[in-house]
C-alpha cells in the first residue's frame, strides 16, 4: 500500500512541477499515470524513491515513511522499490548478468557487490528472473548486445531482484516499436498480477493505457484532474488532461496498429517460426 | 518568381564579424603587427655560419650513430628510465583515480571538488622541468627525483581527463543504479566505473609514453635516466653517441604508440 499526501515539488527555476497531489494504491493494483509532456508524471514517480526530492507532503509505503528519513534508512526503503525506466538505463557495458544482480546491491555489502561475490541465493534468483523474461541463454552477453525489448525485460529482472513492495514504471514503451510495446506491457502485468505488486506506470499511449491499465490517473499541470477507471477515460475526460485533440483519430490508428499485429502474429505462424 | 530569377551564386555570410569595417581593420591591424614582430628579429648571420657547422656534425652523428662505445651508459640509462617511466605512470594511476573521482562535478560534494580541482590547477601549472629542478635540489641527482617529477605530472594529466570523462557518463545509468538502494561506493563501482574504464586504461596508456618522453626531457637538469646518459653524450661533442641515443629513443617512443593504439581498440 503506498501512501501520498498532499506532495508538492517547485524546482530551484520556479516551475512547480507538482501541486498538493495526494493518491494511494493499494496492494495488487496497477495505476497508469497519463497526462501531457511536462505535466510532472516523471518528478512524481521519482519523488516516490526520492531521486527528487520532494519540496513538501508525506509518502509511506506499508506504513513505513519514505519522506523525512536519513541517507541509510532512505537505502533500506529504496531496495523495496523497483524502477523501470525508458531508455532501459542498463548499465551498458555490464553482462546481463551483473545488471540482474545489481538489483540486489542495496542487501550486500560494497566488496561483495565489487568482487562479483554475490550469495548464491541471490544467483539463483537471478537466473530464475532470466527465465521468467524469456532470457536465459542472454546471461552471459553485454547489456549493449540486446535489443530493445530484450533490454527492457533485463530492466525488468534487475526491478524484481530487489524482490519489490512498489514497482515505479517510467515510460517502459516509449523506446520500443508498437508490438513490443504490447509484449513488455503484457509481461509486466503478468508479473505485477504473479506477486500482487502495486504499480505506478507514466505512460505517454492513452490507447496502451486503456488496454492494460486496471486504474488510470491523469495529471496536468502537475494536479490529478482524473482518476477512474478506463472505461471511464471519455473524449471529454481526455480533452479536461490532454486539451482539444481529434481522439477518434487517434483510436482508428490504434487499431490499425492491432491489425498489423494481427497480421505479423499470421505470417509468424505461416513461417513456422 | 520565374524561374530565372532564382539567384545563381550565394556566399556564406560572415558569421562573426558581421560589420564590414571591423573585418578589413583586423586584417589591416594583423599584417601591421607582422610586420613589425619581424622587423624586432636581429639574427646574428656570423653565430649562425658557425653553428651550422656544428649543427651538421649533429646531423652527421645521427646518420652515423655509435651504439658500441658508450653502450654501458646508455643501457644503464635505458634501464633507469624505462624504472622510472614505469613506476611513475603505476604511482600516478593510483594517486590520480580518487582525486579524478574527487574533482568530478556529479559525484561528490561540493567542497571535495574544490579541494581536488585545485590539486589538479597546481600539478598542471608546474612545468615538468620546473618541478624536476625543484626535486633534484630536494632529493639530488638520480631517478628518484625523476620519479617524482612524473608521479606528480601524471596527477595533473589523468585526474582532469578521468574527472571530465566522469562528467560525460550517461546519467540515466547511475541512476538506475542508485534507485536499488545500492551505496556511493556501489553507484561508483557499478555505474561509473563500467561508463569510464575503457577511456581510463587508454589514457593510462598514452600517459605511459608521455612519461618515456619526459623521462629523457627531465634527465637533462639531473633527474637521472636516459636524458643524463644524453646530456653527458652533448657536452662531450660525443654526437654519435648522441645520435645513436636519440634513435633508441624514436624506436621506443614509436613501440609504445603503436602497441598502445593496438591495445586500446580491445577496449571498447
Amino acid at each position: 500500500m503506498l501512501e501520498i499526501r498532499d506532495l508538492t515539488k517547485t524546482y530551484k527555476t520556479g516551475d512547480k512541477a507538482l501541486n498538493n497531489v495526494s493518491l494511494s494504491v493499494p496492494k495488487g493494483q496497477v495505476v497508469g499515470l497519463i497526462g501531457p509532456s511536462g505535466a510532472g508524471k516523471s518528478t512524481l514517480i521519482r519523488c516516490i524513491n526520492r531521486l527528487v526530492e520532494p519540496t513538501s507532503g508525506a509518502i509511506t509505503l506499508s506504513g513505513r515513511p519514505l519522506t523525512g528519513i536519513g541517507a541509510g534508512e532512505l537505502r533500506a526503503m529504496r531496495r523495496k522499490i523497483g524502477m523501470i525506466f525508458q531508455e532501459f538505463a542498463l548499465v551498458e557495458r555490464l553482462t546481463v548478468m551483473e545488471n540482474v544482480l545489481s538489483g540486489r546491491l542495496g542487501y550486500v555489502g560494497f566488496w561483495r557487490s565489487y568482487l562479483r561475490r554475490f550469495p548464491a541465493e541471490d544467483i539463483q534468483r537471478a537466473y530464475r528472473l532470466l527465465d521468467r523474461v524469456g532470457l536465459m541463454d542472454q546471461a552471459d552477453k553485454r547489456a549493449d548486445a540486446l535489443s530493445g525489448g530484450q533490454r527492457q525485460r533485463v530492466g525488468i529482472a534487475r526491478a524484481l531482484a530487489q524482490e519489490p513492495e512498489l514497482m515505479l514504471v517510467d515510460e517502459p514503451t516509449a523506446s520500443l516499436d508498437p508490438k513490443t510495446s504490447r509484449q513488455i506491457m503484457r509481461l509486466l502485468i503478468e508479473i505485477c498480477g504473479e506477486r500482487g505488486l502495486p504499480a505506478i506506470v507514466n505512460i505517454h499511449d492513452v490507447p496502451l493505457a486503456q488496454q492494460f491499465m486496471q486504474r488510470i490517473v491523469g495529471l496536468r499541470a502537475g494536479r490529478i484532474v482524473f482518476d477512474g477507471t478506463p472505461a471511464e477515460l471519455t473524449e471529454a475526460v481526455l480533452t479536461k488532461i490532454y486539451g482539444a485533440e481529434d481522439w477518434a483519430a487517434m483510436r482508428k490508428g490504434t487499431e490499425e496498429d492491432k491489425a498489423a499485429d494481427a497480421d505479423t502474429l499470421r505470417e509468424m505462424l505461416r513461417l513456422g517460426a | 518568381m520565374s524561374e530565372r530569377d532564382y539567384p545563381l551564386t550565394w556566399k556564406r555570410p560572415p558569421q562573426i564579424l558581421t560589420h564590414r569595417g571591423w573585418r578589413w581593420g583586423l586584417q589591416i591591424g594583423f599584417a601591421i603587427w607582422l610586420v613589425l614582430a619581424l622587423s624586432t628579429l636581429d639574427p646574428n648571420w656570423t653565430r649562425i655560419a658557425d653553428g651550422w657547422e656544428r649543427g651538421m656534425r649533429f646531423v652527421y652523428g645521427f646518420i652515423q650513430p655509435n651504439f658500441s662505445s658508450r653502450w654501458r651508459d646508455i643501457s644503464n640509462g635505458l634501464v633507469e628510465s624505462l624504472t622510472m617511466t614505469l613506476t611513475s605512470t603505476v604511482a600516478g594511476i593510483v594517486i590520480s583515480v580518487p582525486i579524478g573521482i574527487g574533482a568530478a562535478r556529479n559525484v561528490g560534494p561540493a567542497w571535495i571538488y574544490y579541494i581536488c580541482r585545485s590539486i589538479i590547477a597546481m600539478s598542471r601549472a608546474l612545468q615538468e622541468i620546473i618541478v624536476a629542478i625543484f626535486f633534484v635540489a630536494m632529493f639530488g641527482f638520480g631517478p628518484f627525483a625523476g620519479f617524482l617529477t612524473l608521479t606528480f605530472a601524471t596527477i595533473g594529466f589523468l585526474s582532469k581527463l578521468l574527472a571530465e570523462d566522469i562528467e560525460d557518463i550517461d546519467e540515466a545509468q547511475a541512476e538506475a543504479i542508485r534507485a536499488t538502494g545500492a551505496s556511493w561506493w556501489q553507484v561508483i563501482g557499478y555505474a561509473i566505473q563500467p561508463q569510464v574504464m575503457p577511456r581510463l586504461i587508454g589514457l593510462s596508456l598514452y600517459r605511459l609514453d608521455i612519461n618515456f618522453r619526459e623521462s629523457a626531457v627531465i634527465g637533462i637538469v639531473g633527474a637521472g635516466g636516459i636524458g643524463a646518459t644524453l646530456n653527458t653524450a652533448i657536452d662531450r661533442y660525443e654526437y654519435d653517441s648522441a645520435g645513436a641515443i636519440l634513435l633508441i629513443i624514436i624506436l621506443l617512443v614509436m613501440i609504445a604508440e603503436y602497441g598502445s593504439s593496438y591495445l586500446r581498440r580491445f577496449l571498447q
